[in-house]
Order: structure tokens, then sequence, then C-alpha cells
């Protein structure tokens, strides 16, 4: 039987405000002592009180912003009731029927629109740690300000979903909210799948939760194995259970890891130590006029501006340092007449390494070797050849693998040629004839 | 007369004048402490060698001419409810859950007693969790009332009440959540100030009903009563409910002339009052007339309807807050939670569950929203409103047992302003024919306090039914 898969995605994005979501501790816990950056707030200390984070909740609607949602005019935090130890207060300040935002998209590169169904701000839990017969836990995590985004399932296999999963990464480190780091926790994955026969319309009658998984090329097996896995059950005519998964990275497969017998019930109700929250339309203008270009924008925009292809734009924009980078260096290219489709070949096809070189340096760079190739193709072909021609000992060197004869046959071609000329291109010439 | 049945007012007055020390007035408290506290029980903790300290150190600060006004409590010994967390003090709130609990911090309340110089005598007890309106549900025993040992103090703040009405201390500070300042204090013959909610930081107190808790003072005078609001309120940047709205000079206005003052007055709030209640408020209500006020009869909703929305309301708040105190923590497991507690977990957990919610809990918040419109619409005609605070004087010992609704009756007459998040003051209004104190409340339009406070200090000029002392 054919099937097509139904699979959404939430996503955890820790921000990496100063302090923490609900108190002036700070919220850089990475790599930190245990519970060294705590106090009665973030302990849920008798008494203690929540106060939010005015630029969590700022950066919470950037995001939002950023993913075409909807912004709410009036929004409030809510308690979400359960027990774990890592919890302090024995609820979650989370945010239940009105978040802050709601009903956006991303677009993938086929054309395909993935809905964005919410955008809310939440609190990080403690971090629990076993050891032997003890249960160790650190609150130092307590309290650090998640968003939470979750998608509609309208992803149909586990290419969508990567895809997905680094536009949304590119989008929280463009916005400069979080380093959206995976192997530090600041993003975790959630996919739950299931499968409908094809042609099909309506949602399964299961669903399949993979938790906290902490890697892409993870997130890509789990959809792969469950997609698998759930096809076997179904073949045999049963319903796979509703449940909650891990990916085991040993094991390369998804292990249960609680049944769900029925929906959890969080006994949800508006957190009253906190007063809700009103975003008037000026306010919520302001804070998108204070976004950074999205990669989306920028990439159309060099598209547009600079006249570049789909593909320069994409890797020039894949990261906004490179961005900036480039655009940096076509404002001092500009006066040196270099186009900027030339500095982004320059960029792109010798992987300049934008740490070491700066723009500035860039753009001497291409002018100079600009300025040195004043010999025509076939000129310096006929002066590469006569050099092979008259050094064979060289040349048979390079075939036996002493590959850095290459420098000593560029010196004979520049002396030979009486000037200076672009080390690159006659090493690439050298190379090619060398073969 | 001793120095510890001073009003805060007379004891200022003397130390600036030298007349005596607050060393002196300090250990006449703990004197007197020491000789009722087994009859009465008003305090869980008191911490007697630290407040010695302190009075020594406030009486070098005043020798060397500290400006009084800078220090407003400056060697006023005091006495702090146990829910209010106070650093290196034991804070219990009357649970067992919490018998070992020391907090490393002070509550906002605390700091800004400690910061006006006061002196913290001990910690009182209180019904465990402030759940009651008799300390009866305290883990560490009832308190009993100064008036008549054989009958209750009120509650929750029945220890803060009663230390204030037996000369233990000056002041009692206390929370109420609904009635749980009013309410003791009437019962003790006392001045009890429910401020408007969020007018008073709520930080560092160990949460009852969140929307709901009211810091507030228990004083002799209503005088006092002024001062301390002056150094209690104001917005906290520790507490997102308190209000930014400017505070006021609350004792300015005290004197200020009554005469036009329209004072509202409900039937419903006279409904199955005890007689000597009854006669004694409209007795004084007489007594606003001649003062040249003008008291006019209103409609508000039955207070009766208040009481299953406060149910509600605050058996759901509760619930959720004591999550808290699930054995991992604080030492003791939720074993050690007492029955009220349990009944009241139950309950909220119940009212929040999937499938009850919109017919409990969003109903409850709806109908509150109807209370508050319907205090908004009768404060358009009137400028307060007058009525008794509890149905009864103080209910003999025992009477909250088997009794779970108990809190719920006794507070029947302060549950509608709390829900409207209204500011009340309870005044003593005379005494019943068996020589306990009856008290009637002000309930003013929200942060009206200067109003309130006005309006019962002109009523103790007329009446200073303070003056007299409970006997034990």
């Amino acid at each position: 039987m054919n099937y097509k898969p139904v699979i959404g995605l939430e996503v955890h994005v820790e921000l990496k405000t100063k302090s923490k979501m609900f108190c002036g501790c700070s919220a850089d816990y990475f790599g930190q002592k245990p519970n060294t950056h705590t106090c009665p707030v973030c302990l849920g200390l008798p008494g203690a009180l929540p106060v939010p984070n005015k630029k969590a909740i700022d950066w919470c609607v950037m995001i939002g912003l950023a993913l075409n949602c909807k912004i709410a005019n009036f929004s409030k935090f809510d308690r979400k009731n359960y027990f774990y130890p890592d919890l302090a207060k024995g609820y979650q300040i989370s945010q239940y029927d009105q978040p802050f935002c709601q009903k956006g998209s991303i677009e993938l590169s086929s054309g395909k629109k993935i809905g964005i169904t919410r955008v809310h701000m939440e609190e990080d839990t403690a971090k629990l740690t076993h050891q032997n017969q003890d249960s160790l836990i650190d609150f130092n995590r307590s309290g650090v300000p998640l968003v939470e985004i979750v998608t509609e399932p309208e992803f149909e296999n586990a290419k969508e979903v990567v895809e997905y999963l680094k536009k949304l990464q590119q989008i929280v480190r463009y916005l400069g909210v979080s380093n959206a780091d995976m192997e530090e926790g600041n993003m975790r994955l959630e996919p739950n799948i299931s499968l409908r026969k094809e042609g099909e319309t309506g949602l399964p009658k299961y669903k399949v939760e993979v938790k906290n998984i902490n890697s892409f090329r993870f997130v890509e097996k789990a959809i792969e194995f469950e997609i698998k896995r759930q096809t076997e059950i179904l073949d045999t005519g049963e319903l796979p259970i509703q449940e909650t998964r891990g990916w085991n990275e040993t094991k390369n497969k998804t292990v249960s890891q609680r049944v769900k017998e029925e929906a959890n019930d969080y006994r949800y109700f508006p957190e009253p130590d906190i007063p809700p929250v009103i975003l008037s339309d000026s306010q919520i203008e302001k804070l998108k006029s204070q976004m950074p270009e999205t990669p989306n924008a920028k990439s159309e925009r060099f598209k547009k501006e600079f006249n570049l292809t789909d593909y320069d734009a994409e890797i020039l924009t894949r990261e906004k340092l490179m961005a900036d980078y480039f655009e940096e260096a076509v404002i001092v290219g500009k006066k040196h007449n270099l186009n900027p489709k030339q500095i982004a070949n320059e960029i792109i096809n010798r992987k300049t390494n934008i740490n070491d070189v700066l723009p500035a340096e860039l753009i001497k760079k291409i002018v100079s070797a600009k300025q040195t190739i004043s010999i025509s193709d076939e000129a310096l072909e006929k002066i590469i050849n006569k050099v092979i021609a008259a050094n064979t000992k060289a040349v048979e060197d390079y075939k036996k693998g002493k590959t850095n004869v290459v420098m000593f046959l560029i010196g004979q071609v520049m002396r030979e040629a009486k000037q200076k000329l672009d080390t690159t291109v006659i090493k690439n010439i050298l190379i090619s004839k060398l073969k | 007369m001793n120095l510890n049945q001073l009003t805060i007012k007379e004891a200022k007055e003397g130390l600036k004048n030298k007349k005596f020390s607050s060393v002196e007035i300090t250990k006449a408290c703990l004197e007197r402490i020491k000789n009722i506290e087994p009859k009465l029980n008003a305090f869980v903790t008191v911490t007697e060698r630290e407040a010695l300290e302190s009075a020594k150190k406030a009486d070098d600060l005043t020798s060397q001419g500290e400006v009084l006004e800078a220090k407003p409590l400056l060697g006023i010994p005091i006495s702090i409810k146990d829910n209010f967390c106070t650093i290196g003090i034991l804070t219990t709130a009357s649970s067992k859950v919490l018998e070992n609990f020391i907090p490393p911090y002070d509550a906002t309340v605390v700091e800004k007693l400690k910061n006006a110089g006061a002196i913290i005598l001990g910690k009182t007890n209180m019904d465990a969790w402030a759940h009651g309106s008799s300390t009866e549900t305290s883990d560490f025993g009832s308190t009993k009332n100064p008036w008549n040992l054989k009958r209750l103090p009120g509650g929750s703040s029945g220890g803060a009440a009663a230390s204030v009405a037996s000369d233990e201390a000056l002041l009692g500070i206390g929370s109420e959540t609904a009635g749980s300042i009013r309410q003791p204090a009437s019962w003790c013959g006392t001045v009890g100030l429910k401020p408007t909610y969020g007018r008073v930081s709520r930080y560092g107190v160990i949460a009852m009903a969140s929307s709901l808790d009211s810091p507030g003072p228990i004083t002799k005078i209503v005088e006092d009563s002024a001062l301390l609001l002056n150094i209690l309120a104001g917005h906290d940047q520790k507490d997102a409910t308190t209000s930014p709205k400017k505070i006021e000079n609350y004792t300015k206005n005290l004197d200020k002339n009554i005469k036009g003052l329209r004072i509202g007055i409900s039937d419903d709030y006279f409904k199955g009052v005890d007689e000597d209640v009854v006669l004694k408020v409209h007795e004084a209500l007489k007594l606003f007339g001649k003062e040249g006020a003008i008291i006019k009869n209103i409609k508000l909703f039955d207070p009766s309807s208040s009481i299953a929305v406060y149910t509600i309301l605050q058996r759901a708040e509760v619930s959720s807050n004591l999550a808290r105190y699930d054995g991992i923590r604080y030492g003791n497991g939720r074993e050690y939670f007492g029955e009220e507690a349990k009944r009241r977990i139950m309950l909220g957990t119940y009212a929040l569950s999937a499938g009850y919610y919109d017919a409990y809990y969003k109903k409850a918040q709806q109908v509150r929203t109807l209370i508050v419109k319907d205090f908004n619409e009768a404060f358009e005609n009137v400028d307060v409103i007058i009525a008794p605070t509890s149905p009864s004087t103080a209910l003999p010992v025992g009477s909250s047992k088997d009794n779970p609704m108990f809190g719920e009756l006794a507070d029947i007459l302060v549950e509608p302003s709390s829900i409207a998040g209204l500011p009340g003051i309870n005044i003593t209004c005379g005494f019943s024919r068996d020589n306990l104190p009856i008290g009637m409340q002000v309930i003013g339009p929200q942060f009206a306090e200067s109003l309130i406070l006005n309006v019962a200090y002109k009523y103790e000029q007329q009446k200073p039914f303070y003056r007299q002392r409970a006997n034990l």
C-alpha cells in the first residue's frame, strides 16, 4: 500500500537575552557551575513572583513578524500545570489560547508554503542529570526564555523538514535573537509523524511525536525511520499507537518513551501574577522597523540590486556575516569600477575567508589581479606549453606526486612572460595540462 | 500605662522626646508576649534576641540624631504574619510542610518595614496557607481571642490581630485574600486595612490566591494605619501586578470634613447578621448622619453570589500555587498538608480540569467582571459603602471544625469587595452584650484609601473604642 506522510513540527528556540524570562539572573547558563545563576524567582521559592522580560517579548514578536505571522494586540501568559522535578513551581509559565503570534508561513525553495500555526513565549525548565541512584537538578537553565514555533502538519518528507529547519535557524540568527546552536541546546526539535493512505485528505487517527532531537540529521533519520516503521505496522492492517518516542543515536532508531492514553490535562489558566500584554499597532510597527532584513528579502534584493543569480544570492545570504561582508565589498568595489558580480565571483569561487580578509583587501586583490592579466588567453597558453616542454624533469616529478613543483613552473611562466600574472589562473591551466 | 500599650503615634512621640527608649518598649512587648503567649498563641516564632539587638541599634541611631522622618518606624516593635518571607527567620505559613523553611530573602513589605526602622518581634500565627477565618487550620495550634479566650480571633491573620489587640505588638502586618485582615481585625477590635489589589507589593508573600492577595496593616488606631500605608504602598519592580499609580500622603486628609459625603448601604449586607452587630452599625450610621454625611440606600448584588465566585477562583489558584511543595525542595512532603489545604487542592484541580474549566473557572471570571461593574455603578452614586465586617462577633473555639465553608460564611460581607479588588477598612463600632468587639467596614472605589481612612478616622474621633482594652 502507498502512504503519504503527514508531518508537523514543534521547535523550541532559546533566546539569547542577557537575563532570564521572569527574573534578573543571567540567561547564559551553558557550561556554568550548576546552581550559580539562580534567585528566589527561578528557584520558585515561596512568595517569589515572575516579572516578564520585555526584550524577550519583543524578540518573540520579531520572530513572529519574520515568519509572516499576525501579531496579537492582546495577549497573556498562562500556567501550564504539571509535575516534574525540573519544574520549580509545579507549573510552567507559557501561553495557551492567546499567543503573541499566529497564522504565519515559511516558503520552501519549491514554492510550497508551510503554515506556522503559532509562535509563543515560555520559560525553560531546570536541567536534570541522573547519576547512579541520584538525580541532580541544575536551576541555571530554569526560566531561560524559550520561543515555541509550531507548524501545521504540512510536511510530506524529511527533506522538506530539514529545509524548513535550516531556514528557521537562519532567520533567528539573522534577527540576532538566538545562537540557534544545536549542540548547546538552543534549538530543540520535535517532529510529529503519521501516515495516511494516498488520496486521503483527513488527518490520520494517530500521531507519533519524537521528542527533543538536537540535530537536523537526526530529525531526518528519525522521520525516515518512523515512516518505515509505521508503514510496516499499517501494512499488517494495524494502527500505530499514539505515543511519544525518542531518537536513540547509537541504535539509529526511535524508541517508545511514553504512551499517551489520552490528552494530558495541563489545567491551563491565566497566570494571575502577570497582567495581560497589550501591543498597539504602532508598537508592532516600531518593532517591525527595528528588525534586520530577513534572509529571503535580502536574497531578493541582492538579485535585483546587484544582478546576481539565484545561486549566488542564496550562498551570499546564507549567513548574515557573509551578506554584510559582500555588501561592504560592493561599496568599496564601486570606487574601483568593480561590479558586484565580479566581487560575488571572487568570494564564491575563491572561497574567500571573510574572517581573514577585510573587504577592502579583497577589492585590492581583485583589482591587482585584473591589472596583471593584460595578456591574452592564447598568448598565456603558448607560454605555458613552452615551459612544460622545456622542463620535462619537473613535469615528471609532478606526475610522481611532487605537486609542489607547480610553484617552480609558475615561476618559469612568469619569467617567460616577463610580467606579473595572476598565479591562480596560471596554476589552474598548468594543473589541467599536467593531468 | 505600659509601653507595650502605646499606639505607634504615641510611641513615636515618646521616642522623639526621649521619654523612653526603643529597648524599653521592645522589652515591654517581649515581657507581655512571655506572659500571655501560653494562653493566646498568637506567635509561631518570637525573635527575642534579634528584636533586642535591633532596638539597641535604633536607640543608637536616635541618640546620633537620626531624622525620624527618614525612618518613620524607627524603634517600633511589630509583628509580621508568618506568610511573609523574612530573611534568616523561620517562615511557615503555619503549615508543617514549611516547618523548617528559612527564606534567603525578604518580602518587599518586610524590606520596607526594616528600612523604616521597625523592630520585628516575631512571626504571627495564621490559618495554614491562609486557608480559613479562624486560625483553627494552623498546624501549630489555634490562636485565641484576647477578649475572650474561649473565642476565636478570626483569620487568617488571627495571630496578627490578636497580637495587636493584646498589646503584644504595636502593629501587626497581615494579608487579606478575602477577609483575612478585616474579619480578624473586627473580631479582635482593631483597625484592619485591606488596600486596593496592587497597591502593596505581594513579592515575598507566600501566595494564597494570587489575583486577590493584598498585604496590609492591623493597628490600634486609624492614624497608625494611614502611616503604615505611606510606608507600604507603591509600585514594586518585583511584582508585575502592582500599580504604577502615584501614592498619596495617606495621613494628610485624615481629618477632612465629611459633610456631604454620600454613604451607601445595601440591605443585603444586613441580612442574617447578628442583632447586636446590626444595631451598632446603624448607630454608627446615625452618627455619620449627624456629622453631615448623606446615607443612601443602594442595591448591590447579594453578597452570597460572591461566595461561589470566590470559592472557585481561590481554590483554582490555590491548587496551582501549592504545587511547588512537592516534597523535593522543602524537606517535608505532601503528606504534611492539612485537611483544609488538601480539600482546596482537590476542588481547585477539579475546577480547572478539562471539560470543567468553562463551567467553573471561566464562568466565575465572568461573574467577577459583573461584580466589578456592580460596584463601579454603585460608586457613581455614593462615595463609600458601609456595612458590617462580619455577620457575627467572635465565634466560639471549635466553630470551624467539620465546616469546610466556615471561612466563606464568616467572610461573606468582605468577599464581594475583595473580588473587585477594592480597598476596605475595619473599625470597631461598639461591643456586644457579652463584651465582644463589633466591627464595621468602610469600602471605597479602587485606590480611594485616603477617603476610607478619612471616614474611619472621623468616626474614631467621635467613638474612640480603641481605648477599651481586652482583659487577660
